[in-house]
């Protein structure tokens, strides 16, 4: 790796350490409703908003009365967003004139959207109007990604608070998440990509008159010697129709929400949505941002920043390396390439390696860093095309996706597993030396654990089952694209994104059929309900108990000791469960193409 | 009856109304904010970065275009649907790293590029690769740099006046750190077929 690709890493890492610890602190204060600053101005709004929905914002929830609450608010996204899908064709803003959503897709897409996943088994482009997107796919970039906040923030509640059934009101949570965090966030974030060049602009399309394809009125194109002329003075092809709309303000969102679902078909690596190295860096800073920014909240809501500074470090470790790990990788470059004699060394004037499904301002560094970026967040945004990755460079993506999206995670979902797995981490110390396990002062009891163990097993259930079904059977290997192991690395990474809310794919796999539709449908939404309920139930359950103070026998889960301990169990039980099937797909590849 | 229905169905009521509000402040407001305020001061990137000659579009600033004659700079390969550097459906080729048709494309391009008077290095990785969104504006000045021989020939130009070209139309990386050194093809192509014509009304 060259000096520039690690100073690129190094730099990104200090910028965002920077940043995340005061907006920590900015979210802790508006979720207990102190807010700072500028934004008491937006308190008459706040107050506007529940009186339009209707909401007593005093009201306190059970943990029942909150899960019921994100699962409505949840089913009537679903309806709107297949609602708007299936009728597109009549609603304004269809310039291109696109037809309604066929429903398998629009039940896809719609799930997709709500659970914060994003997977897109359409091509945005040419598949959904303007309209769809601003009033289906944004609404829920903001409200998935809110209520994935939400339900964080009740778990910390459950953890915080003693001999209460109340963990908060979802309504409220709800609006001050949007409100205060993630529309400043992205109206500045926004705001700053049109600035470095991302379009924003109502729906239309543009005809381009390109160069070789345009007769020119007269002007000689540079006398040549007739090598080689172009076939005829007439288009060789069709005219390039470039498709517009109002892509900055989705691109933020889609970024700071985690979400990952782009304006265009190829996401961020398409020149309008990420033009420059300059918009690449604030995207991919975006996108770890607000996760990272949560574990500091976490901890001023606890009153220990260290808890919270423990789960950051936690994630960091497991993802530097991995980042590195990818770079190197993808510099290495493919040795099927090398023996038609390519160059694909890093100099000054290339940045080489394998660069195939990668754009050439972003190279190698660029795109590693978000591969690893953005499925370490449940993002699922991205600048390269995965499925063109080397074996290895492909894999751990695809792990970081199978750990079950802890590693900074989704806005909120992702520090809500890591706390389940902290919760697995004292158990295991708990059974260890022989006592009650307990956490931040609460006893971790057998039901605790239950749940625990239901939010591993499920995603990974979903993960493992779906692709077995799919491999199994002629509807789901017909999609597979890629000839051999890396055919079977697509379905992987498929289930594995669905069942993990991420929604980044290796999209070489034709997934816009009945049978991924449904059964992708399903994954994502195990994946995002059967990981909220139980936290939920979990928070209820905490929050009723007693503080016990903490005693010799205590494990404090702020130290090095607890930190590793922590590392070592979300590794060994994402090992456990996934490598015999990586073996199947990117091991053995890698051994085919690099052992000749 | 009806006030049984309403107790039961007032949640739902409630989720809807919320829903709507949101609809409306984050699918509405939102992105019309953006858009005003985009449009007010950034309005040639808002707009698309559109480069127009006189009225027509030429194309964006943003989005590459296909070069296949000799005189030309050629781009990164593109995989996009129907025909290459179709804007209107951005798309990678996803072909694995074994996959024999990603050979197939790298060699036809070698066979095109090895049609002309080529320098005697290895072909940088660039110019035998798709880009991920098959609309990639950019190669590396190593792709460049291969391609001046050729381009050279075809114009009957001198080989340092296009390296001129090339190197005034390399870009660094941004801030000497993010991002890539490299070529914007089309203001390349252009810029040659504007000194041509400079030289011909010169000659006049």
């Amino acid at each position: 790796m060259t000096f520039n690709s690690v100073a690129q890493i190094v730099v990104h890492i200090v910028v965002l350490a920077v940043i995340i610890r005061p907006l920590g602190a900015y979210m802790a204060r508006v979720y207990s409703g102190q807010y700072p600053g500028m934004t008491r101005h937006l308190k008459s709004i706040e107050r506007f908003i529940y009186h339009l929905g209707g909401v007593n914002p005093e009201l306190e929830m059970t943990s029942t009365q909150y899960s019921w609450a994100v699962s409505r608010l949840s089913l009537v996204s679903l309806i709107a967003v297949y609602g708007i899908q299936r009728t597109q064709s009549w609603l304004p803003w269809n310039p291109q004139g696109l037809t309604n959503v066929e429903s398998s897709l629009a039940f896809n897409t719609a799930v997709s959207f709500v659970t914060n996943t994003n997977w897109q088994s359409y091509s945005g482009e040419v598949t959904l109007s303007g309209f769809t997107q601003m009033f289906a796919l944004t609404v829920q970039n903001f409200v998935s990604a809110a209520v994935g906040m939400a339900v964080l923030i009740a778990f910390i509640r459950g953890i915080h608070r003693t001999s209460t059934q109340f963990i908060g009101n979802f309504w409220v949570d709800l609006t001050r998440g949007t409100l205060y965090i993630l529309l400043p966030a992205s109206a500045i974030t926004a705001f700053v990509l049109v600035g470095l060049g991302v379009v924003q602009s109502f729906p239309a399309t543009i005809e381009l008159h390109t160069l070789e394809n345009t007769p020119h009125d007269g002007v000689p194109v540079g006398d040549p010697p007739e090598i080689d002329t172009p076939k005829s003075n007439a288009p060789s092809s069709p005219t390039a129709i470039l498709p517009l709309g109002p892509v900055a303000s989705q691109v933020a969102i889609k970024q700071l929400g985690t979400n990952g679902g782009g304006y265009f078909n190829t996401n961020s690596a398409h020149p309008l949505e990420n033009p420059t190295p300059l918009s690449n860096f604030v995207q991919m800073i975006s996108i770890l941002l607000i996760p990272a920014a949560l574990c500091h909240t976490f901890g001023e809501m606890v009153q220990d920043r260290r808890q919270g500074t423990a789960l950051l470090t936690a994630m960091t470790v497991i993802f530097l390396p991995l980042v590195f790990g990818v770079a190197a990788a993808e510099q290495y470059g493919n040795p099927a390439l090398s023996r038609l004699s390519v160059d694909q060394r890093a100099s000054d004037s290339q940045s080489g390696g394998n660069m195939e499904g990668k754009e050439t301002r972003f190279g190698i560094t660029n795109s590693a860093l978000w591969a690893v970026s953005t499925t370490a967040a449940s993002n699922g945004s991205v600048n390269a095309m995965h499925d063109s990755f080397t074996p290895l460079g492909g894999l751990i993506p695809m792990w970081l996706i199978q750990l079950g999206e802890i590693v900074f995670g989704g806005v909120g979902s992702g520090l809500y597993g890591m706390i389940v797995y902290a919760l697995i981490a004292v158990f295991v110390a708990g059974l260890m030396v022989g006592r009650t396990p307990e956490y931040l002062g609460k006893k971790i009891g057998s039901f605790e654990m239950r749940m625990a163990a239901l939010v591993i097993i499920l995603p990974c259930a979903a993960v493992l089952i779906g692709t077995a079904a799919a491999v199994m059977t002629e509807a789901g290997r017909s999609s597979v694209f890629n000839p051999g192991p890396h055919g079977f690395s697509e379905v992987l990474y498929a289930y594995s994104s669905a069942g993990n809310n991420n929604g980044s794919a290796f999209a070489g796999l034709c997934a816009n059929t009945d049978f991924y539709n449904v059964t992708l449908g399903v994954a994502m939404l195990i994946g995002r309900f059967f990981v909220i309920l139980p936290v939920l139930a979990v928070a209820g359950s905490l929050a009723q108990k007693t503080k016990i103070p903490s005693g010799a026998g205590t494990m404090p889960t702020h130290t090095t000791l607890f930190v590793s301990l922590l590392v070592a169990i979300v590794l060994l039980v994402g090992a456990l469960s996934f490598f015999p099937v990586l073996a199947l797909g990117p091991v053995v590849e890698h051994l085919e193409l690099y052992v000749h | 009856m009806s006030r049984h229905f309403r107790t039961a169905a007032a949640p739902i009521f409630t989720a809807t109304r919320m829903l709507l509000v949101f609809t409306l402040l984050t699918g509405g407001v939102y992105p019309l904010i953006i858009l005003s305020a985009g449009q007010l001061l950034f309005p040639y990137n808002a707009g698309g970065s559109l480069l127009r000659d006189g009225t027509q579009v030429v194309g964006s600033e943003y989005i590459g275009q296909n070069f296949e004659s000799s005189h030309y700079f050629w781009g990164r390969l593109s995989s996009t649907p129907d025909f290459p550097y179709n804007s209107g459906s951005s798309s990678g080729s996803n072909f694995g790293p074994g996959n024999p048709k990603l050979l197939i494309a790298a060699e036809n391009r070698i066979t095109q590029l090895r049609k002309f008077p080529v320098p005697l290095v290895d072909i940088p990785v660039d110019l035998v690769t798709s880009s991920a969104s098959g609309l990639d504006p950019h190669i590396s000045p190593a792709a460049a740099e291969y391609q001046i021989p050729r381009v050279a020939a075809a114009r009957a130009m001198k080989e340092e006046t296009v390296k001129q070209l090339v190197t005034e139309h390399t870009e660094l990386r941004t801030l000497g750190l993010f991002g890539e050194p490299r070529v914007h093809v089309l203001r390349l192509n252009r810029a040659l077929d504007q000194s041509a014509k400079r030289q011909i009304e010169s000659k006049d």
